[in-house]
């Protein structure tokens, strides 16, 4: 109980002081997990919205290849991302490993399946009039799409959300293709890590209250956005 | 009603432009906190210390490979940035323990290795994966336990005694089983018991992770565990389990630099990995080493070995 106390109390004051780069290292971790979930949006909603409406062979393989992804540990993709992007292996000459770009690449991988699981399963939730319907409005493929992604627009948020919700928590593929680098690719997880290892343990949960602060700011923002998407 | 944006894609586009913004501004701020070679050299530059400024390297990021210890106690948390103010260069510090260190090493994937494994060093100089294997510090290993000592180590004087004690009584024990180089002596140190290798015994728990995680998981399991003492003094305060065993000359634990062999590795960043060996060994660093946490436990938690013949006591 008294950790507990200290820990709120050691996260009031790095907050308040910014001791141990927090600010730097909490908006690292913005700037890192917003562009991984970016990524994944940018490739998991149309994967996604196709998977769900599209009649093409192997996509039930796709979605269940999505479906199973949603359960993908974060410290295999980093894994699979360090495994090419080490010196020696195959990517090595673009000098990315322990680098942001590197965690981007891996919290991506790990948020993509998630979007796409979630967006297909929402878009498959529509009534199937609603398809009947806008078909017989007479509107082309683009618009098709274009309408049937608004009306499964919640969906779709809680998609991205749930991307972010993955790689913002993540810790081991931060890890291991970070290399939790101070001043570079250290993030609240990995840096309540290290805490952790050294025994700091009033530090490592402050920050992660620190970290949960800042999930609740950001679902916060998308709540609002949800609320008002509902109000229409 | 087609062109009227809906407000999920409205908050997904404002999400996608702060991404793409923050990109811009990761590229930008990643190198402006005196971390890069160009920041250090203007902050060079304006001091008015007499100390050269180096020529900016060609190749400035180095990745060093070392062992759990030298990060867990906080001793490159000191050594780096007198480094990459001196030089310019840039250190990505990888702490996994001797083995991985080693085994980036073979893989060219490391530029520099700062390791305490003797035998399996020995061996990667051997095999022709690293060369200019040089001393820079030691300190010591210890056997602590329970206050209340079940196995009755206290008073004993030798590690192959507390070894067999410890084996013979059943004494909850946690090992590193990580194949650092405190894992490694620690298997070693078994070899004195009728119990070759204590792995699979009930007793006998490995958790596969750093030592301060490992220190932490002894103290929850009044166990008794191997460990070096920088850490150990590191987490004074921190972990209540007492030393029961030291001073043997088989718990010696000696650092050595290693740069990967460059005619076998030859992607490495050769320059950067001298570079950083001849920081460890020179007298600035060694001082910093030799004083590192006198202030804070007391005692150093190393100490400075360079220019030193090698250490023999295995």
């Amino acid at each position: 109980m008294d950790l507990l106390l200290d820990a709120l109390r050691e996260a009031v004051r790095l907050l308040r002081t910014g001791d141990g780069d927090v600010y730097s290292i909490t908006l690292r971790t913005a700037l890192i997990t917003s562009v991984s979930t970016f990524v994944a949006a940018l490739v998991g909603l149309p994967l996604g919205l196709g998977i769900a409406l599209g009649r093409f062979p192997g996509q039930r393989a796709l979605l269940a290849m999505a479906n199973a992804g949603t359960g993908l540990p974060p410290v295999v993709a980093g894994l699979l991302v360090a495994v090419l992007l080490w010196r020696s292996g195959p990517l090595g000459a673009l000098g990315l490993i322990y680098t942001p770009w590197a965690m981007v690449i891996a919290q991506a991988l790990i948020a993509t399946p998630l979007v796409v699981s979630f967006a297909a399963a929402g878009v498959m939730a529509l009534p199937p009039a609603l398809h009947l319907q806008i078909r017989a409005m007479g509107a082309g493929s683009a618009q098709y799409l274009w309408l049937v992604a608004r009306e499964a627009r919640l969906a779709l948020l809680v998609a991205v959300m749930a991307g972010f919700g993955g790689v913002v928590s993540e810790v081991g593929a931060a890890m291991m293709v970070g290399g939790n680098l101070a001043g570079e690719t250290r993030v609240l997880t990995t840096a309540a890590v290290l805490e952790v290892n050294r025994g700091n343990f009033g530090t490592a949960l402050a920050l992660g209250l620190i970290l949960l602060l800042f999930v609740i700011g950001v679902s916060a923002v998308l709540t609002t956005a949800q609320a008002r998407v509902r109000r229409r | 009603m087609l062109l009227r944006t809906s407000m999920a894609a409205r908050a997904l586009t404002s999400l996608g432009m702060f991404a793409a913004v923050s990109l811009l501004a990761a590229c930008g701020g990643d190198t402006a906190p005196g971390a890069g070679p160009a920041a250090t050299t203007t902050a060079a530059a304006t001091t008015p210390t007499p100390t050269p400024t180096a020529p900016k390297p060609a190749r400035p990021e180095v990745i060093l490979a070392t062992t759990t210890s030298t990060q867990d106690s906080g001793l490159l948390d000191v050594l780096v940035p007198a480094f990459q103010k001196a030089t310019g260069y840039q250190v990505k510090v990888i702490a996994v323990g001797s083995g991985a260190a080693m085994q980036m090493g073979e893989r060219g994937d490391a530029d520099v290795l700062l390791v305490h494994s003797p035998a399996a060093e020995e061996k990667f100089v051997a095999d022709g994966f690293g060369v200019e294997r040089t001393l820079v510090m030691h300190n010591d290993f210890v056997v602590i336990g329970p206050a209340a000592d079940p196995a009755g180590l206290k008073g004993s004087k030798t590690v192959a005694e507390v070894m067999k004690k410890i084996a013979d009584k059943k004494a909850t024990f946690v090992s590193r089983g990580d194949n650092s180089g405190t894992d490694v002596l620690e298997k070693n140190l078994w070899k004195g018991t009728n119990l070759t290798a204590p792995k699979g015994q009930s007793w006998y728990l490995e958790t596969g992770q750093g030592m301060g995680a490992t220190l932490t998981v002894a103290r929850e399991k009044q166990a008794y565990t191997v460990t070096d003492r920088a850490t150990f003094l590191a987490f004074t305060g921190k972990s209540d389990l007492p030393i029961l065993l030291e001073g043997d000359p088989a718990l010696l634990n000696v650092y050595h630099v290693i740069v990967p062999n460059p005619a076998r590795l030859p992607k490495t960043n050769t320059e950067g990995g001298r570079a950083f060996k001849a920081f460890l060994v020179s007298a600035d660093a060694q001082r910093m080493i030799g004083d590192f946490g006198k202030g804070k436990y007391g005692s150093p938690l190393f100490f400075a070995d360079a220019g030193k013949p090698e250490p023999v006591a295995r």
